[in-house]
């Protein structure tokens, strides 16, 4: 596991989502009420969706093409849809925060 | 008075009752039946056949009535000899009976096809209980029997036979079964449904002989096919037993010819039943015989009388077990003929009806025949169904007129039937969702079926789906709450953010005690409105409880990537500004640049990294955002008017202009479109827009409520006004009593309808205190909001959404 600086926690909104670029598409990260972090795939299982456009709630974010429920701490769609995103492991260490890119590196290796 | 009666079935049965009735003891009957018992119903014998039914079961009536009305009945007589002259009938026995009025119900008899082996031991016909009674005998073989005809009677017959444990193939001459009654695709079904019980069926099956020694042993097709039975049911038709009259010189053509009193050529014979011709038409079914069966009673009771036979199509039932098919009337295709087809495969339903006029003049039903009756009678009294045509075919229960009971209506539809347009979910599928997944609540079945979950237009239905699926288990809520976070609905939650002067979003939640720690995507932006509307100045707007195309100001598209809008008053443009756009799209690569239906200019396919830079130019040509992505005012569209137009009764550009450039920025419950239209023309399009002006020579007509989108509806008429001005002020008052009563997402359509035209009327044009309160309000929140959003993002509010966090090359993947 490689761990990558993506910035600070104050570069994020808020209830809101930021997008990180990588060689493996765009990653969304979260900052919810409580200034937890979460960080996933930005593309809805339903049809691609941006989820970092979204509302984000408690501990999900609905996207903005047909209103799915994502939960940020599992990637799965919640009530009645199904379907998952791709979870990615975030570490906070003071304001900073890294992305755990073991799965990249071994493919992009 | 004598009365001699030739026939002893169920037309002269019914006549002999209306004749008690009306003249009793008026004559002295006598009645010889070839058949030797007495009247029983004849429509019975294919339940006998089956053994559902005894013969006792099917009496009419039985020995004692005879002997009650005083009738002497000659059980086993056939009449052999009518001599008009002497006015006598004599009977293969010899009985010699004299009349003075003589009624000739001899029926029809069987049609044997006339192939070679016809006469074989085995070969019968299904006419009388007799019939019956040998194919009985003959079943108890347990062997093989074929039917000829694949009519209403061949198909009773195979039933029956099939009911008694033989082994049955129907041989049917056309293509489909029952061709006269059925169209193909009924047809069809129905042979589907017949092999289904293990009947075999051959269609263009032409006989060509029966074989056998002595007797039968099989039928030879055409084709050479040879279909192995013992027994043989020729079901091929009948013709009217018409023999006796002929001899005896009364006029007959493929029946007894008799005029619409039942009379013959000879006026002291009457012919009724299958035997009569009436109006050059034939009857086998039973009602038209009891209609003639009442005509006669009458004529013979007072010579004079004016009862009139009138033909009328009478509809044909299948009574077999379990095949539900109804027919009536004329269902060939025709070039002034239109028809309403409804299928359902699945579930084994076709109903079709034949309109010619707008009035219906046939109709198959199969699978479901409850509405029969209800088509035989509109196609009876010929009533114009253009009123109901989209609904006809669902059957009375989906009418009007009678008192309309929607859950009758509903339940009525088939399960294919689509109820939600917008996610394309049948009824079939939320009933089956409801019970395989014990779902209790309106929201529950949005989350599976995805029905209601769009538009909402569909709600009702889906509600009253529910209401019939779960019964008195599913109780809707009086009020609809807001979401799942919270019991309360819209318009609690608006009075109590007033009342409580509750200023921002958790505060909301906090004192309206939300479920939920911080809302969900639908009570944010909903709440977010409600503060900005009630509060403006004093609240601060919360970004991220706007949807993405607030947020951003653009639209965000199926694929991620937005489109942008600037704002062109009025509709107006310039060289200036279309050269402006015009570099904007080449520098950016803009894929598609589209005319609007509010008349502005759509850039689509802007990547949201470029959209400040394309704001920042834009804006340096002096545009505005459009808002076409927001929840407030777009566009007020308009035709020329009198700058350049002939008919053009006022300024509708600069009207519109002016609305536009007072009301820019605004924030409404749902998105506001105008226009402003320069004469009754309409060339602006304003009678189907939230609000809208017609401009006339005496004024402004205001118009509202309109709308074109889910639901097209044309404006409704708030008033006259006789200036510019005045046509302003009503319109802003109009729209803020909108912004401080409708429900988020409610457009100004529905809020009208719920809060009644009159009342809008009442407080916008009659209260003045009112409209300028409103307007005044209007006015002081307009402080606020005219800011546009787009030069705020390019001189860097919210920078951070347009750019990524950070961007990760594949060397910091690989370290």
């Amino acid at each position: 596991m490689s761990w990558v600086l993506i910035g600070s926690i104050t570069d994020i909104p808020l209830r809101g989502a930021r997008c990180v670029e990588t060689p493996l598409g765009k990653i969304a990260v979260f900052r919810t009420a409580e200034d937890r972090v979460f960080a996933i795939d930005d593309h809805c299982p339903h049809k691609d969706g941006p989820l970092s456009q979204g509302i984000v709630h408690g501990t999900a974010v609905t996207c903005p093409l047909h209103n799915w429920v994502i939960s940020l701490e599992t990637g799965k769609a919640l009530g009645a849809d199904e379907g998952s995103v791709r979870t990615i492991p975030i570490k906070v260490d003071g304001e900073m925060l890294f992305i755990g890119l073991a799965v990249m590196a071994d493919r992009a290796a | 008075m004598k009365l001699a009666i030739i026939g002893n079935g169920m037309a002269p049965g019914r006549m002999l009752e209306h004749l008690f009735e009306s003249a009793p003891g008026r004559y002295d009957v006598t009645i010889f039946n070839a058949e030797p018992r007495v009247n029983y119903d004849r429509i019975m014998l294919s339940p006998v056949l089956s053994g559902e039914k005894n013969y006792e079961q099917i009496i009419i009536h039985g020995d004692g009535w005879y002997i009650k009305n005083g009738i002497t009945l000659f059980k086993g007589h056939k009449i052999v000899g009518l001599d008009r002259e002497a006015k006598t009938v004599t009977s293969d026995h010899g009985v010699v009976e004299p009349y003075d009025k003589l009624v000739i119900a001899t029926g029809s008899v069987p049609f044997i096809l006339p192939v070679p082996g016809n006469t074989l031991a085995g070969v019968l016909s299904y006419r009388d209980l007799d019939d019956v009674n040998a194919m009985l005998l003959a079943a108890r073989s347990r062997a093989k029997a074929v039917v000829i005809g694949g009519g209403l009677l061949g198909l009773e017959a195979a039933a029956g036979l099939e009911a008694q444990g033989m082994d049955v193939t129907v041989l049917h001459l056309m293509p489909t079964l029952m061709e006269r009654q059925l169209d193909p695709a009924a047809g069809y079904m129905l042979q589907r449904a017949i092999e289904d019980r293990g009947i075999k069926v051959i269609c263009k099956a032409n006989t060509k002989a029966i074989v056998g020694d002595k007797k039968v042993e099989g039928v030879e097709l055409a084709d050479g096919r040879i279909i192995p039975a013992t027994l043989v049911v020729m079901a091929a038709g009948i013709k009217p037993n018409a023999g006796l009259a002929k001899e005896a010189g009364l006029a007959t053509n493929r029946g007894i010819v008799v005029d619409n009193g039942m009379h013959t050529s000879d006026p002291d014979i009457y012919a009724l039943g299958e035997c009569a011709e009436v109006g050059g038409h034939v009857y086998g079914l039973v009602a038209p015989l009891y209609e003639m069966a009442r005509v006669a009673a009458a004529h013979l009771v007072d010579g004079a009388s004016p009862a009139a036979f009138v033909h009328s199509d009478t509809p044909t039932k299948l009574k077999v077990t379990g095949i539900e098919l109804f027919s009536l009337g004329d269902f060939a295709d025709g070039e002034d003929r239109h028809e309403i087809v409804l299928r359902d495969a699945s579930a084994g339903v076709y109903k079709r009806v034949v309109l010619k006029d707008n009035r219906i003049i046939g109709t198959v039903l199969y699978g479901e025949t409850a509405d029969g009756a209800w088509f035989n009678d509109l196609k009876k009294r010929q009533v114009d169904i253009t009123e109901m045509r989209d609904t006809l075919i669902f059957g009375q229960a989906y009418q009007g007129g009678a008192p309309l009971d929607p859950m009758a209506a509903v339940a009525a539809l088939p399960d294919d039937a689509e109820i939600c347009g917008c996610n394309g979910v049948c009824k079939g599928k939320i009933v089956g969702a409801i019970q395989e997944k014990n779902l209790a609540s309106l929201d529950d079945v949005r989350a599976h079926t995805k029905a209601s979950a769009s538009c909402g237009s569909c709600t009702g239905l889906v509600e009253q789906l529910m209401s019939l699926t779960l019964g008195d288990a599913y109780n809707p809520a009086a009020v609809q709450p807001m979401c799942g976070c919270t019991a309360l609905g819209h318009d609690d939650v608006r009075r109590l953010i007033k009342a409580k002067g509750l200023k921002n979003i958790f505060a909301v939640m906090q004192e309206l005690e939300w479920t939920t720690s911080c809302g969900c995507a639908k009570c944010r932006p909903a709440l977010n409105y409600y503060l900005v509307c009630h509060w403006p100045g004093e609240y601060a707007d919360d970004y991220q409880s706007r949807f993405i195309n607030e947020r951003v100001h653009a639209n965000i598209q199926k694929d991620g990537t937005y489109s942008v809008v600037p704002r062109m008053w009025g509709g107006l443009t310039s060289a200036k500004e279309l050269r402006a756009i015009a570099d904007v799209v080449d520098k950016f690569e803009i894929p598609t640049v589209k005319v609007t239906g509010g008349q502005r200019i759509d850039m689509l396919g802007v990547k949201k990294e470029d959209l400040p830079a394309v704001w920042a130019d834009l804006g340096k040509a002096g545009f505005v955002s459009g808002h076409a992505y927001a929840k407030g005012l777009r566009t007020v569209k308009t035709c020329v008017g009198t700058d350049w137009c002939r008919f053009g009764t006022q300024d509708s550009t600069g009207l519109g202009i002016r609305i536009e450039k007072f009301m820019w920025g605004s924030w409404t419950p749902a998105k506001v479109k105008m226009a402003v239209s320069g004469c009754p023309r309409n060339c602006a399009e304003a009678t189907c827009k939230d609000v809208g002006v017609i401009c006339v020579d005496s004024g402004h007509e205001i118009h509202f409520a309109g709308a074109a989108g889910l639901d097209i509806k044309g404006t409704e008429v708030l008033g006259l006004v006789k200036t510019e001005d005045e046509a302003l002020e009503v319109i802003v008052a109009l729209v803020q009593m909108y912004r401080e009563q409708a429900r988020y997402l409610e457009r100004i359509y529905k809020w009208a309808k719920r809060v009644t035209i009159k009342e809008v009327r009442r407080q916008i044009l009659d209260d003045l205190d009112k409209r300028h309160g409103y307007y005044d309000r209007f006015a002081h929140s307009q402080k606020f909001a005219q800011v546009d959003p787009w030069s705020e993002r390019v001189s860097g509010l919210h920078k951070h959404e347009f750019k990524p966090m950070a961007t990760i090359g594949m060397a910091d993947a690989a370290e």
